[in-house]
């Protein structure tokens, strides 16, 4: 056997791998989040149609049934919105719209999170009392309120603005996880023998205190990615988040609320059920995570 | 414990101040409030007169002061759309807003808590365990998709409930109440079961988590050993430790509340005051929209202030210094 095949053996062997093998809940909620990952990512390839190029839409197909339904069109296999957009193809775009989010909010959030939330707890005095009373006061507002004033009061709307607004919100939760963390790893032994050697404080943060402090950060992460997906869809759902040109789940369902009267029910139950699936894909990955991680939290 | 209080109080004046600075300069960067209040089609000389008016000309650290001694005096200005004065509009809105997050809070609080302690005492049963399940949809569903999904159920299909409105009111004093007649509660069944949705998830998981920690501790044990009735065991000694947490989350989960609150009020046409908030958004009407933040800063501040005494008053071991 070569290397390589050793070492995947390896990790298949480790018992973390063993623990997420062995739990249904964790292995259902990954396959649920590879299959919609997959689908985002090779979008153009497996819509049957782009619905957001003007060029493709055809009016004349607006709110056509589900296929196998009375009215159905088989090019349609989802039915189509007043638009005449294909349900379908809608989602698997709206999906992409919807981890893009997710995926970037969790990375820069986490990312200031971290650093502020370090900075802050290493260093103490001033400086950590005005992050940790900006970040009370941040948590006090919640994120989800924070957001829907943010972008109330900005005049532009758009993917980059709605990430940017929901970052401003965030960031806290990561702030007052790793701020814990660190108050507590700073007093051990070993960093107050980094620190008699001399080590720099870059040194002792990055190298002795920050791996340490990680796996907490972790959980939040997870849990944050199913957050940060459904304050998206919220706030397009409001009617503050992406614009109408740009695809997204939340757009879709507040779009078919207007016809739920007509017993037109498949715009809002298949989007809602795509939202409702990866969000739960996500916290199946999270719960096991956090038994994982850290059994206490 | 006084000297708390003031501390606390005072940071809370700090944090109503910086949120107020922060307000200010965000709408006076965002738009030209000149041109919302002149109309588009006004002459050059039409703008002038209206930024003489309104003191928009004056230097900026002039005009927010202007802007906080006239809040201090509970004048946020009038709406730019209905030429009202704002915190009248948003108080005319506000009991609408409060019935609905009480029944919801008394929702979740009791649901939440009750179905906790019932998942806790048998874990691996059948119906803990579709408790459980339950719990990760609540957690999963974003608010507006319970609301729909419910208007779907109860109104469209069933035709059940009222999906929109909020039925027949009475006045009461100064307070316009819905909750004395039959058709206000019908009308607020959805959506206060839509906004406790989410609390009510989280209640329900705070406090197995809670009961499942304090039922293995030695006290416990005790109190089982002692004889006593299980209802004894479970509710006095047990469920007092986990109240604590349970209590703290719900006060600090206010701002999230009220959030949802504005998602709640969206779907059902509740006229309420997060409704009103997201008319003016749209509208630009500046005004609402400050009083609205400021009222709602001021509101979950308050409840902060108030949770931490109450964190005192059930846990005596806490004492502030």
């Amino acid at each position: 056997m070569n290397r390589e095949g050793g070492s995947v053996l390896k990790i298949l062997k480790s018992r973390r791998m063993q623990s997420f093998l062995h739990d249904p809940s964790a292995l259902a909620g990954s396959a649920i989040l590879v299959v919609f990952l997959l689908a985002a990512i090779f979008a153009g390839a497996l819509a049957p149609m782009d619905p957001y190029d003007l060029t493709k839409v055809d009016l004349a197909n607006f709110l056509l049934a589900p296929a196998w339904m009375e009215g159905g069109d088989a090019a349609f296999p989802l039915g189509t919105d007043d638009q005449g957009r294909g349900i379908l193809s809608t989602i698997i775009y709206g999906l992409r719209t919807s981890l893009i989010v997710g995926l970037t909010v969790v990375t820069i959030s986490s990312l200031v999170g971290i650093i502020l939330g370090m900075l802050g707890a290493y260093y103490g005095g001033l400086l950590d009392a005005f992050i940790m009373r900006a970040a009370d006061t941040v948590f006090a507002f919640s994120t989800t309120l924070l957001a829907v004033l943010l972008l109330g009061v900005f005049e532009t709307r758009g993917l980059f603005t709605v990430i940017f607004a929901i970052c401003i919100a965030d960031w806290v939760r990561y702030a007052r996880t790793i701020r814990g963390s660190v108050l507590e790893i700073k007093e051990n032994a070993y960093v107050v023998a980094a620190r008699a050697s001399g080590a720099s404080d870059r040194r002792i943060l990055f190298r002795h205190i920050l791996p340490n402090a990680l796996p907490p950060i972790f959980v939040v992460m997870a849990v944050d990615m199913a957050v940060v997906i459904m304050l998206e869809a919220t706030l397009s759902f409001l009617g503050v988040g992406v614009p109408l040109t740009e695809p997204s789940l939340g757009m879709m369902i507040a779009i078919g609320k207007n016809y739920i009267y007509a017993g037109m029910w498949w715009m809002v139950v298949f989007p809602g059920a795509t939202l409702i699936g990866i969000v739960v894909g996500i916290n199946l990955f999270a719960d096991w995570l956090r038994e994982e991680l850290n059994p206490k939290l | 414990m006084a000297t708390y209080i003031v501390r606390r109080l005072f940071q809370g004046i700090i944090v109503l101040l910086a949120v107020s600075m922060i307000c200010f300069f965000l709408f006076r960067f965002t738009g030209d409030p000149v041109l919302m209040l002149a109309g588009k089609y006004a002459t050059q000389e039409e703008r002038e007169q209206v930024r003489q008016a309104y003191g928009l000309d004056r230097p900026m650290h002039e005009q927010y002061l202007r802007f906080i001694s006239g809040a201090l005096r509970g004048d946020f200005g009038r709406s730019y759309v209905s030429q009202i004065d704002a915190l009248d509009m948003i108080l005319e809105r506000f009991p609408a807003t409060f019935e609905l997050a009480l029944v919801a809070i008394s929702i979740s609080f009791t649901l939440g808590v009750g179905l906790g302690v019932i998942v806790s005492i048998r874990p691996n049963g059948a119906v803990s365990r579709a408790i459980m399940a339950g719990s990760l949809f609540g957690i999963s569903i974003p608010t507006f998709l319970i609301g729909i999904l419910l208007v779907m159920g109860f109104s469209v299909y069933l035709n059940l409930l009222p999906p929109f409105g909020r039925g027949d009111t009475v006045q009461v004093g100064f307070w316009r109440t819905g909750l004395l007649t039959v058709s206000g509660w019908q009308h607020i069944i959805l959506p206060a079961l839509t906004l406790s949705g989410y609390q009510l998830a989280v209640l329900l998981r705070l406090t197995r988590a809670g009961m499942r920690e304090t039922l293995s501790e030695e006290y416990i044990k005790t109190a089982w050993a002692k004889g006593l009735s299980p209802a004894k065991v479970i509710l006095k000694h047990a469920l007092r430790n986990v109240m604590i947490p349970v209590v703290t989350i719900t006060g600090l989960s206010f701002g999230e509340l009220i959030a949802f609150s504005i998602v709640t009020e969206t779907i059902f046409q509740w006229p309420g005051m997060g409704n009103l908030l997201l008319t003016s958004i749209f509208e630009t009407d500046q005004p609402i929209i400050v009083t609205y933040i400021m009222l709602a800063a001021f509101i979950i501040l308050s409840i902060n202030i108030l949770v931490d005494l109450l964190y005192a008053v059930l846990n005596p071991r806490i004492r502030y210094e």
